[in-house]
């Protein structure tokens, strides 16, 4: 019988099986960032152990990075006006100098968002296990590895084992097939799918993306994808190896080369599902009556496509659900049965590790050009997700037509998506983003989150509400 | 860690679905290099009138008194009742540090989000799938004013409901074993270094691209 990719990913790093099903897999890359590693680097510490392999490593500040480029200016993390956070930035690069780990410093022009960076440098490569402290690791996925989230023990465990313990999980494929309409993105296909699977639609699962639609997309298209199955609920997305995987890979700065390369790509070239396959779950989802998404409530699954409105509550099955639906209403402060079209935003955020690549940049500005942010909008904040997005951008002369528009071009990191840095929404504020989750306080407190597309994103900074980007000319 | 064998604790309930970690434990808390401290700030968002200022960290903030968790007739409660999906979004180990350090050693719900399931086991938290309609029952009870203890026997795989029957529920039994007997996981995995060094040998000379040395 045929394998599945996650099968073959997974038989190919099994170190060892036990009969009640636990296994130890083998690590092939393992990416760490301030927020989850420091109680690791202490764990080992504690118990006089040494990282296993440094190669396998990779470190880069950025959940609590500034992205103020005048604090950037500043020498080291001492632009970092909050000292909790500073003394957690200054603890990664102590860490990374005690234990030898190779670190991508703040002032280097390659650091970034950590899951933009990995694909960037060629960390992140097909048919690797890739594992970071960031439930967002699924988008290494894209690329025809096994890659997910782990807490901070196992972070350690990594460290000390190169391994990680662990089960295996089931199969599902979700297949997106048709042409996606103008104006419609990976995130909107994103969105549609955790809309019609839920939250925990795919809980259990290694979630495979297939389909014309998603072949179709480039890179950072699928990384925006894979990037969005934790939100599904499966803690791995994955895509098969193609001449678009390769094609991205090839040059990379971490990448092989020469006779290397070749016999990777030999190996990499069976790196993708055969045709007769089983998996525990199949869904095709016709891409081509995709619209672009807009999230209304507090779980990326409260969600509608821009031409569409909020539920009613009445409409809601169980108790549970008219509950849940009305304490995410209030939230939001919005009313049942309106048109998200009628919903205004005082900000945008375009960025974070869903859309904070070149595409999604040029997406964006594309849809600025020419255009200026609307009055009402308060604060409008383009976040490239590293220096060499930001440099490519730059180049390409993408921060002008931002600048130009009234938004503010900042320096890379995770700002806004999660807040740990002075970006934030302030309470009762209302942001169009192009993050990852929408959930109660995520972007600051009371701060009230909508999940779009970087084109969408960049339509309602310009018309100050949710408004279909493809529709922007005939206003 | 801590073993987990049998629990005899109060309830606490939190009536909603997909309990995400941001919510158990939100991001301005998340920026300590210690594994302790987070208790005071389990549920933030939720147990306090005042929203957390960074500006001014200790500053005197009000229990919201609606809040389950701030309730005197739960003050002692070691054990959560929660809804479906509990623990998703944020792979964050500090939801679960924080829910440890409060005093809850069991979380009982319909069903729970993978990395948070994972890291639970991790610092002997112990969560609990039941079926819904025994969840459901359990919030009705709960709703009516009454209060409740369950016991959870984590040997036996059963938690014994207030009105003295009994739900049963599984654990996968690698993990069943480490939090019986508190085991540590990478000491387990380091007894068996043999077999990660042949394997990582044998990987070594079929994919060689990946041992390259990293230059940054």
């Amino acid at each position: 019988m045929g394998r599945t990719l996650y099968d073959k990913l997974w038989d190919e790093h099994l170190v060892d099986e036990r009969d009640d099903g636990s296994a130890l897999i083998y690590i092939d890359r393992h990416l760490i960032h301030e927020v989850t590693s420091p109680q690791a680097f202490d764990g080992l510490r504690l118990a006089d152990r040494r990282p296993r392999r440094l190669n396998a490593n990779v470190a880069v500040p950025d959940h609590n990075v500034s992205t103020d480029p005048m604090e950037r200016a500043l020498e080291g993390y001492s632009g970092v006006a909050e000292v909790t956070s500073r003394v957690q930035l200054e603890t990664l690069n102590s860490n990374c100098a005690d234990f030898d780990i190779p670190l991508i410093d703040l002032s280097d022009k390659r650091q970034g968002i950590v899951h933009v960076m990995g694909p960037e440098q060629g960390a992140t490569l097909p048919g690797m296990t890739i594992v970071c402290g960031d439930s967002h690791t699924s988008t290494h996925g894209a690329f025809g590895a096994l890659a997910h989230g782990i807490g901070t023990s196992e972070v350690e465990h990594v460290l000390a084992t190169q391994c990680l313990l662990t089960k295996k999980m089931k199969n599902f494929r979700i297949s997106l097939d048709g042409a996606i309409r103008s104006g419609v993105t990976a995130k909107d296909l994103a969105l549609a799918v955790i809309g019609k699977i839920g939250t925990a639609g795919a809980t259990g699962y290694a979630l495979e993306f297939a389909g014309s639609a998603v072949t179709s997309l480039s890179m950072e298209g699928r990384m925006t994808l894979c990037n969005m199955a934790i939100e599904a609920g499966a803690r791995a997305g994955l895509i098969g190896v193609d001449s678009t995987t390769l094609a991205y890979v090839d040059g990379r700065p971490m990448a092989p080369s020469g006779v290397e390369w070749e016999s990777a790509v030999a190996y990499w070239r069976t790196l993708h599902s055969d045709p007769d396959a089983e998996f525990d779950l199949e869904l095709s989802i016709d891409a081509s009556s995709i619209e672009p998404q807009v999230t209304w409530g507090t779980s990326p699954e409260m969600v509608t496509s821009v031409s569409g409105c909020v539920p009613m509550i009445a409409d809601m099955q169980t108790d549970t659900s008219k509950k849940a639906l009305r304490r995410a209403l209030d939230y939001m402060g919005l009313e049942e049965g309106m048109s998200l079209t009628d919903v205004q935003v005082d900000m945008v955020f375009i960025g974070s590790c869903t859309n904070a690549r070149i595409e999604d940049m040029r997406a964006a500005a594309n849809v600025i050009q020419g255009h200026k942010k609307a009055p009402s909008v308060e604060r409008a904040l383009v976040v490239p997700g590293s220096g060499l997005v930001k440099a490519q951008a730059e180049a390409e002369g993408l921060d002008k037509i931002f600048i130009d528009a009234g938004m503010e071009w900042r320096a890379p990191g995770c700002s806004m998506c999660l807040a740990m840095n002075a970006d934030k929404v302030e309470p009762g504020k209302r942001c169009a983003s192009t993050s990852n989750r929408n959930f109660e306080g995520r972007q600051g407190a009371g701060g009230r989150t909508h999940l779009v597309s970087p084109a969408m994103a960049a339509a309602a900074a310009i018309t100050g509400r949710f408004t279909d980007p493809s529709q922007l000319e005939s206003l | 860690m801590q073993a987990f064998t049998i629990h005899d604790g109060w309830v606490v309930p939190l009536d909603r679905s997909n309990v995400d970690t941001d919510l158990i434990i939100p991001k301005q808390f998340l920026k300590s290099i210690k594994r302790t401290g987070f208790g005071p700030n389990l549920f933030d968002e939720l147990r306090y009138i005042e929203a957390f200022d960074e500006a001014s960290p200790d500053a005197a903030r009000r229990l919201d008194p609606t809040f389950s968790l701030n309730k005197s007739e739960f003050s002692n409660a070691s054990i959560l009742l929660a809804r479906e999906n509990f623990g998703c979004g944020s792979s964050r180990e500090h939801a679960v540090w924080a829910l440890v350090e409060y005093g809850i050693r069991c979380v009982v719900a319909p069903s729970f989000a993978d990395i948070f399931k994972n890291n639970a086991y991790k610092s002997g938290l112990l969560p609990v799938e039941l079926d819904e309609a025994v969840i459901n029952a359990l919030f009705d009870q709960l709703n009516e004013g009454q209060v409740l203890s369950l016991t959870v026997n984590l040997e036996a795989e059963q938690v014994v409901l207030p009105d003295g029957s009994s739900a049963t529920f599984s654990v996968d039994p690698f993990r069943r074993q480490c939090l019986l007997e508190g085991l540590d996981d990478i000491g387990i995995t380091l007894q068996r270094e043999s077999a990660i060094s042949a394997f990582e040998a044998k990987h070594r000379q079929a994919r060689p691209w990946l041992f390259s040395e990293i230059k940054v």
